[in-house]
C-alpha cells in the first residue's frame, strides 16, 4: 500500500486494504468524513470513497445510528438525483454498517476555492469580472433549483458542497484575450456538481427548502462576505429552474424573520 | 490623556442581560502601537445570581428587581477586591444587549449613573462579542472556531475580515434553554444552575441510550423536538410507564445522560463542520453551557482527531460575568469607541456580526 503517512494516521475502511483495490489517497479529513480517490472496477475509472470512521466523542449507540442512517440515506438520495438530472456524483458501491460509499469522482474544485481564488486576498474586486461571479451564482441557483424540484432538500449546503467541474473541452488558449477574460475568471468556469448528501432528505415542504436556501445564504454571508451581495442571482436563477419556487422563497422570509428573532436573547 | 497613549488602562464593566448581575475591573496593560507588549489582568471579577425556585424560570420582571437592589454592592466589592478608587478607571462598559430587556436597562441605567457620577465615558458592549473575547484572553486561542452556547444562544462563529461570523446556529430554541427547561419538568434545582446539577445526575445514569430526535442542519440545529420529546418521556417517567429500548424502566438520571449525549453530540457535529469548512484546527467553548465538562470531553476528543484542540474556561469566565464586558469594551475603546449617554441604550436583538470588531487584524 502507498500513501504510509495517511494509513498511520488514519486507518482506511477495510475495502481500501485489498489487495485488488489502487492505491487510495487520503484527499481530506472533512468534516465527518474522510474522502480517498481510490479506483473502482477498473484500474482506469477514478473514485471518490467517502468513509465515516467511528466518532470517538460520540455515544457509541448513537454513533452507528447516525453513520449507518446517513451512508444509506447519502446512498438513496444521489441515487434519486442522479435518475433525474440532478448534477450529482453516480454511486457505485457502498456498505452502511461499515460506514463508506463509492461514488464517481468529479473533477475540479469545491466552489469554495473557485470564488475564493478568484477573488483572491486584495479588497479590490467591487467590479472585476462581476459578471463571471454572476454567472456562477446562476449556475449554483440552477442547480438547486433542479435539486428542489427534484423533492430532495440538502440540508447542508455551503460552498464547500459544491464542486466546480471543468466542462471537457475548455481549455485556456490565447482566444479570450479578445474578451478581456483572464485566468481569474477561467477559475470559475465549468459545471456546478452537488455533493455531501450526508444530511440530506426528502421533502417537498415550503418550510425545509427554505431552510436549505437559508442555510446556504448564511454560508454565503459567513465564508464569502464579499460576494454576499450578489446571492440575489441564486435566488433569480432558483426561480427560473423551479416552478414552486415563489412560496419557497415567501418562506424563506419567514425563516430569516426567525432568525433575525432569534437573536433576543443573551 | 489619550487613552492610546496610556500604558495603563482600566475598565470596568457591567453585565445584567440574564439572571446573572456582574460587576468587574480590568486592567491592559502594555504600548497599543505594539499589541505583542500588550497584557490583560482581571482585577475583580464579582456575580450574584438571581435564583428562581425549582420547576420554574427566571422572569424578566423579577430578575431586573434582583439586579437593581444589588447593584450597588456588587459594584462597591468589584472595587474593593481590585483596590482601586473609581478616579482610575478610564471607562466604563455595560452590555448593549442581546438579551432580557427589563435586567438589561437595569444595569445600563446603573452603568449611566456611574458614568455621569464620576465623569466617564461609557463603551456598550455586545454580550457575545464579550464572551468571546475574554475566552480568547484567558485561553490565548489565537483564531479558534467559536462554540457559543448558553441559555438564550447557540451558535458558532468564526472570525473573519473584522466580525465574528455566524456560520451556524439554532433554528429554534437555545442549547441551554433546552437543558433549563427540561430541569423544570424534572424539577431539578436552579442552584447554582440547571445545568450543573443535570451534569451531575447525568454521571449516574446511561444504562441505557434513550432515542432522541437528533436534529443537525448543516452547521445548524434544533432543540425544540427534543425537549418536547425529553419532556413526554419525563411524564411517562412519572406516571411509572416510562421502559428503555431493554424493557427495563428508566431513571431521571438516564434521562439527563440521554439529552446531553445527543445535544451535545449535535454542537460537537456542527462545530466539526465549521472547523472542516474554515481549515482549523481550534476550538473555544463559551457562554454557560460552556463550563459543562461533559461537553468539553466531547468537543476535546473531536479536536485531538483532528489534530487540534478544545480551549475553555471555568465558571468564572463561562457564566455571564462582569469582566468580559469590562474586557471587550475596553478593546473598543482603545480603538477610539465610545457610546455618547444619550445613544446609551439597550437592545433585546443584536447580533453577534453586527459589531466592527476593530482591534483585530
Ligand atoms: N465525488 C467526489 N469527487 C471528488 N471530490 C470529492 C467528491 N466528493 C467529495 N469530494 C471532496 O471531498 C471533500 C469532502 O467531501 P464531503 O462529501 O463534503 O464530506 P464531508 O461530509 O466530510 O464534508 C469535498 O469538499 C470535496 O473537496
Ligand atoms: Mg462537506
Amino acid at each position: 500500500m502507498t500513501a504510509p503517512s495517511a494509513n498511520q494516521d488514519f486507518p482506511p475502511p477495510k475495502i481500501l486494504t485489498h489487495p485488488s483495490t489502487s492505491p487510495p489517497t487520503l484527499i481530506t479529513q472533512g468534516a465527518e468524513g474522510r474522502l480517498y480517490k481510490t479506483t473502482h472496477l477498473l484500474p482506469t475509472l477514478p473514485c471518490a470513497l467517502k468513509y465515516r470512521p467511528p466518532k470517538p466523542y460520540r455515544h457509541p449507540a448513537l454513533d452507528a445510528r447516525l453513520t449507518r442512517a446517513r451512508i444509506s440515506a447519502e446512498a438513496k438520495v444521489l441515487e434519486r438525483c442522479w435518475r433525474e438530472g440532478v448534477p450529482v456524483p453516480a454511486v457505485y458501491a457502498m456498505d452502511a454498517a461499515r460506514g463508506w460509499l463509492a461514488m464517481e469522482w468529479i473533477e475540479g474544485v469545491p466552489v469554495r476555492v473557485g470564488i475564493n481564488n478568484f477573488l483572491g486576498e486584495g479588497e479590490e474586486t467591487q467590479t472585476k469580472g462581476e459578471g463571471e461571479l454572476v454567472d456562477l451564482m446562476k449556475r449554483i441557483g440552477e442547480a438547486v433549483g433542479k435539486l428542489h424540484r427534484t423533492g430532495v432538500v440538502h440540508g447542508d449546503l455551503t460552498t464547500s458542497n459544491m464542486m466546480l467541474r471543468p466542462r471537457s473541452g475548455t481549455q485556456v488558449n490565447g482566444e479570450s484575450e479578445a474578451t478581456g477574460r483572464d485566468d481569474r475568471v477561467k477559475v470559475l468556469e465549468g459545471e456546478v456538481v452537488l455533493i455531501d448528501f450526508g444530511l440530506a432528505t426528502q421533502s417537498m415542504s415550503d418550510e425545509d427548502r427554505a431552510v436549505d436556501l437559508y442555510v446556504l445564504e448564511r454560508a454565503f454571508a459567513s465564508t464569502h462576505p464579499r460576494a454576499e451581495r450578489l446571492f440575489g442571482a441564486i435566488l433569480d436563477e432558483y426561480k427560473t429552474t423551479f416552478k414552486k419556487a415563489p412560496s419557497v422563497l415567501a418562506k424563506l422570509e419567514d425563516v430569516r424573520m426567525r432568525g433575525r428573532k432569534r437573536s433576543m436573547l443573551g | 490623556m489619550d487613552i492610546t497613549k496610556k500604558r495603563r488602562r482600566i475598565a470596568l464593566g457591567c453585565e445584567g442581560s440574564a439572571n446573572k448581575l456582574g460587576v468587574g475591573v480590568i486592567l491592559h496593560e502594555g504600548d497599543l502601537s505594539d499589541p505583542s507588549s500588550c497584557t490583560s489582568t482581571v482585577l475583580s471579577n464579582v456575580r450574584h445570581t438571581f435564583v428562581s425556585p425549582p420547576g420554574t424560570g427566571f422572569l424578566p420582571k423579577d430578575t431586573a428587581h434582583h439586579h437593581r437592589s444589588w447593584f450597588v454592592r456588587v459594584a462597591q466589592q468589584a472595587l474593593t477586591d481590585a483596590g482601586l478608587s473609581p478616579h482610575e478607571i478610564d471607562c466604563i462598559c455595560y452590555t448593549r444587549g442581546p438579551g432580557m430587556g427589563a435586567p438589561l436597562t437595569s444595569v445600563a441605567i446603573a452603568a449611566r449613573t456611574l458614568a455621569l457620577l464620576w465623569n466617564k465615558p461609557l463603551v456598550g458592549v455586545n454580550h457575545c462579542v464579550g464572551h468571546i473575547e475574554m475566552g480568547r484572553a484567558i485561553t490565548g486561542a489565537s483564531h479558534p472556531v467559536v462554540l457559543y452556547v448558553s441559555g438564550g444562544n447557540t451558535q458558532v462563529i468564526a472570525y473573519a475580515e473584522q466580525r465574528y461570523r455566524i456560520f451556524g446556529e439554532t433554528l429554534d430554541i437555545a442549547v441551554g434553554n433546552c437543558l433549563d427547561r427540561f430541569a423544570r419538568a424534572l424539577e431539578i434545582s436552579n442552584d447554582p444552575a440547571p445545568g450543573y446539577n443535570i451534569e451531575q445526575l447525568a454521571k449516574k445514569g446511561g444504562r441505557v441510550l434513550l432515542d432522541l430526535p437528533y436534529a443537525v442542519k448543516g452547521m445548524d440545529c434544533s432543540f425544540s423536538g427534543i425537549l418536547t420529546r425529553v419532556e413526554e418521556l419525563a411524564a411517562q417517567m412519572k406516571a411509572g410507564q416510562g421502559k428503555g429500548p431493554d424493557g427495563e424502566p428508566y431513571t431521571a438520571a438516564d434521562l439527563c445522560f440521554s439529552l446531553q449525549e445527543t445535544v451535545f453530540a449535535m454542537l460537537v457535529e456542527i462545530t466539526e463542520r465549521a472547523m472542516a469548512h474554515v481549515g482549523s484546527s481550534q476550538v473555544l467553548i463559551v457562554g454557560g453551557v460552556g463550563c459543562n465538562e461533559r461537553l468539553q470531553e466531547m468537543m476535546g476528543a473531536m479536536a485531538a482527531d483532528r489534530g487540534g484542540s478544545v480551549y475553555a474556561t471555568d465558571e468564572r469566565f463561562c457564566i455571564d460575568n462582569g469582566i468580559m464586558i469590562a474586557h471587550a469594551g475596553l478593546l473598543a475603546y482603545e480603538t477610539g469607541f465610545e457610546t455618547p449617554i444619550e445613544e446609551s441604550t439597550c437592545t433585546q436583538r443584536f447580533r453577534t456580526d453586527e459589531v466592527l470588531v476593530k482591534w483585530r487584524k
